[in-house]
């Protein structure tokens, strides 16, 4: 196991550590800042909404699908959201085809969470006909370049993927069954959830970190924060631990960075729906 | 979800369950209670029902997952068939395989994993029935269990859940407030440290409200913390009275014989 690329890992913690007392990193950042982010609107033409997302060297892609469905029972007015991730074996040497890891099934729920939990997606309006027929908005998060913060990278593309999105409209005919008009209309979005990964390493919490660092993280914690600057979805992973103090002041950077983010995406403009 | 109908905060300031915000439900740990496993526990908390069992540290397979320095934690949580009120697949669900991962990271930091090199330690958490918070009794129970299979921990990992319902503030929540309610914050803590080892949250709170939240939270895994080492103790207790009643019989036959 002791690999000639587990000495290089070594090596690099140790300058890592280093740095980090100085509260500096590897690449050059401090230690709250993010890599450079990308985001390219409509890359696939074939899906109602996508997105490519780049953070630093780190590359994800969303594609958005609308079919017609049946609602779950619990909410038989309401449409319905999936997201689904795959961690695609090109993106990286650890990635292998079959069927979804740990790793994947994670990263699909952290996202589906930070949406539906902020009600990003006005999903009552997606019902056709209550208790039978409603829309349903498939996430399809396929990432391409794995470098680290697979999360925000993710959500993110996700959020610009369902921005972007437009679905078809429908009307009801005299049998109360529902017909597609041929026209498209923006999907209904609410909220605007801006994830924000940190990693603790030697006892300090570093924002968007990248592969090399998150090969020596401590523990990791994600925060979703909505465009009230509420909390809306956390996951801590990793094995290591957090104090309550680390975790009061991860919830803070959260909320900071998301608000900063959220200015790029939105093009500087009033975070309000695109719709309505 | 639209505003819920259902009050889940009675007139009387008292829970559905006639709790207080800040009361957990009645938790009984039973350390021990399987043949097979390494170690073992059962616990009920409230209406849920969990059974966690333990095996090793013991031969890793397939082989190529042994590390060289420290055992392998793995750790599945399942929820049987006839746990839920509607019939849940035996197949594991997302939920499962994601509950499972936090799970195993939330136990890890806790075990002296370096002290079993080229092992597997495997602990399976079976819900039997479930009323809400069931990640957090199933890490209770296996800290236990990890316990009672005599493999060296730097402390009982306690969980406890904290979340928004009605408005308030409420600890140790049951399904309907999980359910309906606001936000739920499941948090897996280490008292002797300090150190939270599972941290989970979904629907809204605000800064302050998340931060209220979270030390609620902790304070239940206080409580639970201290049960759980009562019921280790309990098993020790148990144990030696046995010994010492087995003993008086011993001495009891031997007077008759003689």
């Amino acid at each position: 196991m002791a690999d000639s690329s587990e000495v290089v890992a070594n090596v690099s913690q140790r300058r890592v550590s280093e740095l980090l007392i100085q509260d500096k990193r590897l690449d050059g950042r401090g230690l709250t800042d993010y890599r450079e982010i990308r985001i390219e609107i409509g890359p696939v033409e074939k899906a109602e909404g996508s997105a490519q997302v780049s953070i630093g060297n780190t590359k994800v892609m969303v594609g958005v699908k609308v079919e017609t469905g049946s609602p779950f029972p619990d909410t038989p007015e309401e449409g319905v959201l999936t997201v689904n991730a795959e961690l695609v074996p090109l993106a990286a040497p650890t990635f292998e085809p079959g069927p979804p890891s740990e790793d994947a099934v994670e990263l699909a729920r952290v996202v589906d969470r930070g949406i539906r939990e902020s009600k990003a997606i006005d999903l009552p309006k997606l019902c056709l006909v209550p208790r039978k027929q409603v829309q349903v908005v498939f996430v399809d998060i396929y990432v391409l370049d794995h470098d680290g913060n697979l999360f925000d990278a993710s959500a993110l593309a996700s959020l610009s993927a369902l921005m972007n999105a437009r679905i078809p409209v429908y009307t009801t005919k005299n049998g109360g069954e529902v017909e597609r008009t041929g026209s498209y209309a923006p999907l209904p979005l609410k909220n605007h959830p801006i994830t924000v990964t940190m990693a603790k390493i030697d006892g300090k919490l570093i924002v968007d970190p990248s592969f090399e660092e998150e090969q020596m993280v401590d523990a990791r914690i994600s925060v979703a924060v909505t465009d009230e600057n509420r909390i809306c979805a956390i996951q801590k992973g990793g094995i290591g631990t957090l104090t309550a103090e680390e975790v009061s002041e991860a919830i803070k950077i959260a909320v900071a960075k998301s608000q900063e983010i959220r200015k790029t995406l939105l093009g500087g403009k009033n975070p309000v729906a695109p719709t309505r | 979800m639209p505003e819920s109908k259902v009050k889940l905060i009675r007139e009387d300031g008292r829970r559905l369950d006639g709790r207080r915000l800040d009361e957990l439900r009645p938790i009984r740990f039973d350390v021990g209670v399987l043949e097979n496993a390494t170690g073992s526990t059962y616990v009920e908390w409230g209406k849920n029902r969990i059974l966690a069992a333990v095996y090793g540290p013991r031969e890793v397979h397939p082989r190529h997952l042994a590390l060289p320095d420290r055992a392998v934690l793995r750790c599945r949580y399942h929820m049987a068939p006839f746990s839920t009120s509607e019939r849940k697949s035996p197949a594991p669900s997302r939920r499962e395989v994601e509950l499972s991962k936090v799970i195993t990271d939330g136990l890890a930091s806790a075990v002296f994993l370096e002290m079993f090199p080229r092992t597997a330690v495997d602990v399976f958490i079976e819900v039997l029935q479930s009323s809400g918070g069931t990640r957090c009794a199933g890490i209770a129970a296996a800290s236990l269990a990890l316990a009672d299979a005599g493999i060296p921990v730097q402390d009982l990992v306690a969980g406890c859940a904290a979340g928004k319902v009605d408005g308030q503030i409420v600890l140790d929540l049951l399904d309907e407030e999980d359910q309906l309610g606001e936000a739920d914050l499941p948090v897996a803590y280490m008292p002797r440290s300090g150190s939270v080892s599972l941290l989970q949250m979904d629907g809204q709170l605000t800064a302050e409200e998340f931060e209220k939240t979270f030390r609620l939270a902790v304070e239940g895994c206080k409580q639970v913390s201290a049960l759980q080492r009562e019921a280790l103790k309990q098993k020790y207790v148990t144990a030696k009275e046995e010994v010492e009643e087995a003993e008086t019989k011993d001495a009891e036959k031997k007077e008759e014989a003689a």
